[in-house]
C-alpha cells in the first residue's frame, strides 16, 4: 500500500506527522510550553521551528488555561491548532477550555461552529517523579461528550492518529506515554492516517482476550509471548482510541475466546478498564466462561521511591497472573 | 458631546438605532419571562446598550467578537439576526443555536460573532486564540472580548493579558464594569474598583470611559481598533455602566423580591444616566435628527421586534429524536 517504510521511533513518528501536516495545511500550528525544548517534548518537535518559524511553532509562558483556550479559540476562528501539555498533570489547569468550551461548543451552538483542535497530553511517569508528574488522566477526558480521545501504542499509530486528530473537525485529546517514545517500528514515509475509533488485533489467539491500552499493549505482547510457552493462546486487542471505543472489535474477540482481561495504565475506579468491563458485562455477558479481570493502577497517588514505584505500575507479570486466573490455573508466580 | 459633532449623521443614527433595537428586544422579553413562557436563564443588558452599540458599530463585519452570559446586545450590535435570537431564547429549532444553547449561547459566525458562554472569563482566552489566528494569517481582523467586572476575579484574565501583550495581538479586552458581580457589589470583590489598572503591569494600553455615553464608547473603540490594526495591540477598555435590570430574569429590583439587592436610590440615579436618553438629548439638541425621524426609528424597531416574536411563535421546538445531533461534527 505504501511505497516505502523504514524503522522510526515513536517520538519521531509524531514529529513526522507534524512536518507533513504543517506542510500540507497552513492552518495547522503547534503551541504550548516547551515546543522549543527537547527537554519537554522529547524530539517530537525536532526541526519544526527551523522549518515553520515561530509564528507557527509557539512556545509559551506557563499559562495552561489561557494557552489551551487560545488554541480552542483559534480553532473556532478557522485554524487547526495542536496544543501540547508536556506533562498532562498540568492540563488540569486547562479543564475549562477543554471541557466547558471545546467539548460543548459544537453542540451548544447547534452545529454552527466546530472546534478542530488537538489537545496533546503527554504521560511522563516513572523516575521517582511522584504524584504530580506521573498521572494518566485519559479516563477523565473520555467521560465528556464531545471529546474524542486517542492513545496510540505504536509508532505507526502515533503518526497515523496524530494526522487523523489534526484532520478531525472535532476536539481530539491525543495522549501518549513517554515510556513508548523509544520504541521503533516500520512507519511509512508517506502521509497516511489511522481512523479514529478503529481498534486493531495486535496478536491473534483463541484462549484469552487481553484488551490493552497505550503502553500496556507492549506489556500485553510480552505476556502473550511468554504464555505461548505454556500453550496458552492470547489475543491482544488494542482499541487505539478510547473514545469512541471500537466495541464491535472487542466483542468479536471476547465472544471468540470467552475470557477477557482489560489492561490500562490508569486508576481502577471509574477508569477505562471499568468502562470496558461494564460494556462487556452488559452486552456479551453470556459469552464469558470466567469473570473478567482488570489490570490497572491501584487507587493510590503515584509514589516517588523506586521500591514503591515498582509495586505501583502493572507490567506483563500482572497480565500473566490474570491470564492464569481466568484460565483457572493456580500457579501464581 | 463634541465627539458627536465630528461624526456623520449616518453613523450617529446607526449608534442610536442599535441601542434602540437592543433595548426594545430586551424589554420585549420581560413579560414572557415573568409569565414563565421563557424558561432559560436570561441576563438582560438593559442600560448597557451603549457599550455593545459603540463597539459593534466601530468594528468591521469580518472582525470577531466573543461574548458572555449577558450578550444579547453584543450579538445584535455585531449584526446577529434578531429573530434567531428570540427563537433561541424560546428554545426553538430556528434559534441561532437551534435551541441547544439558549440565551447564554448566542452565535452568528456570518458576522464574526463567534460565540458566548456563561463560564465567567471562559471566553477571554478563546478571543486571544481568535486574535492569534488573525496574527498568524495576517488577515487584519480585530477581536473583541466582552466580559464583566466579575471576570476580573478569574486568573485566566491575567494569563490572557500577558500572552496577548507578549504576542502583540489585535485584541480588545472590553470590560463592562456595571459595579455588580451577580449579587456582589464591586467593593465586596475588589480592593480597588479601578479595573483598567490591572492591564497596565502587563504593558497593555488601558482606558477607562463612560460606558453610558455611546459617542465616547464609539470613539474609544475606534482608537483601540486602529491601534490593533497597526500591530500596537492589545488594548484594554473599562466601560463604566450599569444594568437597569437584575442579574438574571426580568428584574430583581422593581419586583421587590428577596433578590432585590440594590439601593433604590442608586438605581434611580442610573436611570437618569440612561444611555439612550443621553443620546436622544444630544441628537435633538443638536438638531441632527428631527422628532419624526425618532418616531420612525422607534416604529420600525417595534415592528421588527414583533415580527421576531411572531417568527419564534411560528417555529417548531427541536425534535426529541435529534437529542444526539451535534455532539460531533461528521
Amino acid at each position: 500500500m505504501f511505497s516505502k517504510t523504514r524503522k522510526l521511533q515513536y517520538s519521531l513518528a509524531i514529529n513526522e506527522a507534524f512536518h507533513q501536516m504543517m506542510e500540507a495545511d497552513s492552518k495547522v500550528f503547534l503551541i504550548g510550553q516547551g515546543v522549543k525544548s527537547p527537554w519537554y517534548v522529547g524530539n517530537t518537535a525536532k526541526g519544526l521551528l527551523e522549518r515553520f518559524g515561530q509564528e507557527r511553532i509557539i512556545d509559551t509562558p506557563v499559562s495552561e488555561n489561557a494557552i489551551t483556550g487560545a488554541a480552542v479559540g483559534a480553532a473556532i476562528a478557522g485554524m487547526r491548532p495542536v496544543v501540547v501539555h508536556p506533562r498532562m498533570d498540568f492540563m488540569l489547569y486547562a479543564l475549562d477550555p477543554i471541557i466547558n468550551q471545546a467539548a460543548n461548543w459544537y453542540y451548544m451552538n447547534g452545529g454552527n461552529a466546530s472546534v478542530p483542535v488537538v489537545i496533546w497530553g503527554i504521560v511522563n511517569r516513572g523516575g521517582e517523579q511522584a504524584a504530580q508528574h506521573s498521572q494518566s488522566l485519559h479516563a477523565m477526558f473520555a467521560h465528556f461528550p464531545g471529546l474524542k480521545v486517542v492513545m496510540p501504542a505504536t509508532p505507526y499509530d502515533a503518526k497515523g492518529l496524530m494526522v487523523s486528530a489534526i484532520k478531525d473537525d472535532n476536539p481530539v485529546v491525543f495522549i501518549d506515554d513517554r515510556w513508548l517514545y523509544n520504541f521503533e517500528d516500520e512507519v511509512p514515509e508517506d502521509l497516511y492516517s489511522v481512523p479514529i475509533g478503529q481498534g486493531i488485533v495486535r496478536r491473534e489467539g483463541k484462549d484469552v482476550t487481553v484488551v490493552a491500552i497505550s503502553y500496556m499493549v507492549q506489556e500485553a505482547m510480552k505476556a502473550a509471548s511468554f504464555l505461548e510457552n505454556e500453550s496458552i493462546s492470547v489475543e491482544v486487542v488494542d482499541p487505539r482510541t478510547i473514545k469512541p471505543l471500537d466495541l464491535e472489535l472487542i466483542f468479536r474477540s471476547v465472544k471468540k475466546t470467552g475470557r477477557a482481561i482489560v489492561a490500562d495504565g490508569g486508576w481502577k475506579t471509574c477508569g477505562v478498564a471499568a468502562e470496558l468491563s461494564a460494556s462487556i458485562a452488559e452486552q456479551i455477558f453470556l459469552f464469558l466462561k470466567a469473570p473478567l479481570k482488570r489490570i490497572t493502577l491501584p487507587d493510590v497517588p503515584a509514589p516517588a521511591s523506586r521500591v514503591l514505584e515498582e509495586a505501583y505500575y502493572p507490567n506483563h507479570n500482572h497480565i500473566i497472573d490474570a491470564v492464569h486466573t481466568v484460565m483457572g490455573i493456580n500457579n501464581k508466580i | 458631546m463634541t465627539l458627536g459633532k465630528k461624526l456623520q449623521k449616518k453613523t450617529l443614527i446607526q449608534l442610536y438605532q442599535t441601542m434602540i433595537r437592543i433595548r426594545y428586544c430586551e424589554e420585549s422579553l420581560v413579560d414572557p419571562i415573568v409569565k414563565g413562557e421563557i424558561r432559560c436563564p436570561v441576563h438582560l443588558c438593559t442600560g448597557q446598550e451603549a457599550v455593545a452599540a459603540g463597539v459593534g458599530t466601530a468594528l468591521e463585519k469580518n472582525d470577531y467578537i466573543f461574548g458572555n452570559h449577558r450578550s444579547h446586545g453584543h450579538y445584535l450590535a455585531k449584526g446577529g439576526s434578531m429573530r434567531e435570537l428570540i427563537a433561541e431564547v424560546y428554545g426553538k429549532e430556528t434559534g441561532c443555536s437551534k435551541g441547544r444553547g439558549g440565551s447564554m449561547h448566542l452565535i452568528a459566525p456570518y458576522v464574526g460573532m463567534l460565540g458566548s458562554a456563561p463560564i465567567v472569563a471562559g471566553t477571554i482566552p478563546l478571543a486571544v486564540g481568535a486574535a492569534l489566528a488573525s496574527s498568524i494569517r495576517k488577515d487584519n481582523r480585530v477581536t473583541v472580548s466582552f466580559f464583566g467586572d466579575g471576570a476580573t476575579g478569574e486568573g485566566v484574565l491575567c494569563e490572557s493579558l500577558n500572552f496577548a501583550a507578549l504576542k502583540k495581538l489585535p485584541l480588545i479586552f472590553a470590560c463592562e464594569n456595571n459595579f455588580y458581580s451577580t449579587h456582589m457589589p464591586i467593593q465586596d470583590i475588589r480592593v480597588s474598583d479601578e479595573i483598567f489598572k490591572i492591564a497596565l503591569p502587563f504593558g497593555v494600553k488601558s482606558f477607562r470611559i463612560n460606558g453610558n455615553d455611546v459617542l465616547q464608547v464609539y470613539d474609544c473603540a475606534r482608537k483601540a481598533i486602529e491601534l490593533c490594526r497597526r500591530g500596537e495591540g492589545p488594548v484594554f477598555i473599562e466601560f463604566l455602566t450599569y444594568r437597569l435590570r437584575g442579574h438574571v430574569g426580568a428584574d430583581d429590583v422593581v419586583q421587590g423580591l428577596h433578590t432585590d439587592i440594590r439601593p433604590k436610590d442608586e438605581v434611580k440615579k442610573w436611570h437618569k444616566k440612561d444611555p439612550i436618553k443621553k443620546m436622544e438629548r444630544f441628537l435633538l439638541g443638536e438638531k441632527i435628527i428631527l422628532p419624526e425621524e425618532f418616531h420612525k426609528i422607534k416604529e420600525e424597531t417595534v415592528t421588527e421586534v414583533a415580527e421576531a416574536h411572531m417568527f419564534s411563535k411560528g417555529s417548531i421546538l427541536p425534535r426529541k429524536e435529534e437529542l444526539n445531533k451535534y455532539v460531533f461534527k461528521n
